[in-house]
């Protein structure tokens, strides 16, 4: 179990602000840092890794203390068992891939167990290929492969799929997924996209301003009012067309564009770039399958 | 005469390799701090490292021969115990090296700043030291820069000549150099000779910088 109670001071487009993070992970789960930009959810992670330094605070894992302001103790990164994924992957430039993970090994089993990894991630044909060589998934796949190395007691994901196009991405969400049903490691990972919090989370924080607003089920979460609707989906708002007497709204739900039409009164309590519930009860959706 | 211009010739191949080496030793930990460090005083170090590319070299010669002369506080302590650099080989490195100095930082200053920190935090959180990260991931990352670094600084130590002139003057085997040697074959109309240093000058220093820039496009088609 990893325990988080620390203060750290943030610097955001809107000024300062004294952030206060307080969490506990559980053993083996998948946990969501979900929130807007500059929430400071990256730094949180950062901080559990060691690449920053809280102002105050503690932070435990597995009983082992990693972090003590008060008795002033701050293990360095390379002393944490942390696998970090980074956004921009990370990969070092003069190392193939096979090198790459070699690098990461530190005991004899370990380096025999790095074949294994590659295949795991399905980057055996590509293993002696340097990293420019690779695509973004593909580099990607190496990042996380060489994080789990050393068998980390976290796995930390920093917005890993950021920069891959949606159809990449969600091909790694599902094997990100199987991956971590399989080795069963303890992953944190920091995202602003909720289709991927609720397909991958046991559980979510959402942050906000340097604060976690919320600790919870990602499904709870976004649709707080499971009513007794055939269907119900939730997108984010793209435009909002005035055309009297109704209005139409487009939304974004998942990778799919939805226009539908309300009454001025409704669309009203709509906000551009905010997310919206689109539910339906009357009728039986209709579902078909994509050729 | 054949003689010496060999001795001429390998003394300043000579000049140039132990200074390149030196400031390669210097100039890794330096342009580190430089990229790296965030000391208030950072930039008087950035302006004192960069001092050499606009100085006249008689400016920087002239003060090393007054600190090098017995007469100074350094040059009366060094002759004290034994050291004289005015006037000889050591003193030319010491001078070369400082004049070379920013041909060497400046690349690999800027090779390294373009490594992306995620790089550094990556090999961290691997478990691996700031030193095993810098030897075995950064150095060979930035090999260009380090290239870059050494031909510029082996090739403007060649061809250095006011600095020298200054605190080395023109003994043949300790301090006469082939930039000298030239000058001073000329003075004398003895231009066959000048122009046998110049065209080996020429072609040598063409021949390492043709070398290395294929080679560096060669290595840097690799990585990207």
């Amino acid at each position: 179990m990893i325990s988080v109670n620390i203060t750290k001071r943030l610097d955001t487009s809107e000024g300062s602000l004294n952030a206060c993070f307080e969490l506990t992970i559980r053993d083996g789960e998948f946990l969501t840092l979900f929130g807007p930009s500059g929430a400071g959810k990256t730094t949180l992670m950062r901080m559990i890794a060691g690449l920053e330094q809280p102002e105050s605070g503690i932070i435990e894992v597995d009983g082992e203390v990693w972090f003590d302001s008060t008795k002033k103790i701050n293990l360095p990164p390379q002393k944490r068992s942390v696998g970090f994924v980074f956004q921009d992957y990370a990969l070092f430039p003069t190392m193939s891939v096979r090198e790459n993970l070699l690098f990461a090994a530190e005991t004899a089993e370990q380096r025999r167990s790095v074949d294994e990894l590659i295949e795991l991630v399905e980057l055996s044909q590509l293993s002696e290929r340097l990293p420019s060589t690779l695509s973004g998934g593909q580099k990607q796949r190496v990042a996380l492969a060489r994080a789990l190395v050393r068998h980390p007691k976290i796995l930390l994901l920093d917005e890993p799929l950021s920069a891959l196009d949606p159809a990449m991405r969600q091909k790694l969400q599902d094997e990100l997924s199987l991956l971590h049903k399989r080795l069963g490691i303890t992953t944190l990972l920091v995202s602003h996209d909720i289709s991927e919090t609720v397909k991958l989370s046991d559980r979510m924080a959402s942050i906000e301003l340097g604060t976690i607003i919320r600790v919870g089920n990602p499904l709870e979460f976004f649709s707080p009012h499971t009513l007794s609707t055939k269907l119900q989906l939730i997108g984010e708002v793209l435009k909002i067309e005035e055309d009297f007497p109704i209005s139409v709204v487009t939304l974004l739900v998942g990778s799919s564009v939805v226009r539908t039409v309300l009454s001025n009164e409704e669309a009203k309590v709509l906000c551009v770039g905010k997310h919206a519930i689109i539910s339906t009860k009357a009728f039986n959706p209709i579902v078909m399958p994509v050729e | 005469m054949e003689a010496e211009f060999i001795n001429t010739m390998l003394l300043t191949f000579k000049l140039a390799s132990i200074t390149t080496v030196i400031l390669l030793v210097i100039a890794i930990p330096l342009a580190s701090f430089l990229v790296f460090s965030r000391m208030r005083f950072k930039s008087i170090i950035e302006t004192i490292v960069s001092m050499p590319l606009v100085l006249p070299p008689s400016v920087l010669g002239f003060y090393l021969l007054l600190a090098f002369s017995p007469a100074s506080t350094i040059g009366s302590f060094l002759t004290e115990h034994g050291i004289r650099l005015a006037f000889s080989f050591e003193g030319l490195v010491i001078g070369s090296v400082l004049f070379s100095l920013p041909f060497m930082v400046h690349p690999i200053q800027s090779a390294l700043s373009q490594v992306p920190r995620s790089i550094f935090e990556a090999a961290y959180t691997l478990g691996k030291t700031k030193w095993e990260t810098m030897i075995r991931v950064i150095l060979p990352s930035i090999r260009h820069g380090l290239i870059s670094g050494i031909v510029l600084a082996f090739a403007h130590t060649v061809g250095e000549f006011g600095v020298i002139l200054m605190i080395g003057g023109n003994i043949p085997g300790e301090t006469r150099v082939a930039s000298i040697a030239i000058y001073d074959e000329v003075e004398s109309l003895n231009y066959a000779l000048a122009h046998q240093y110049a065209i080996t000058l020429f072609v040598v220093t063409f021949a390492i910088l043709l070398l290395v820039y294929t080679l560096n496009k060669k290595s840097l088609g690799d990585i990207r």
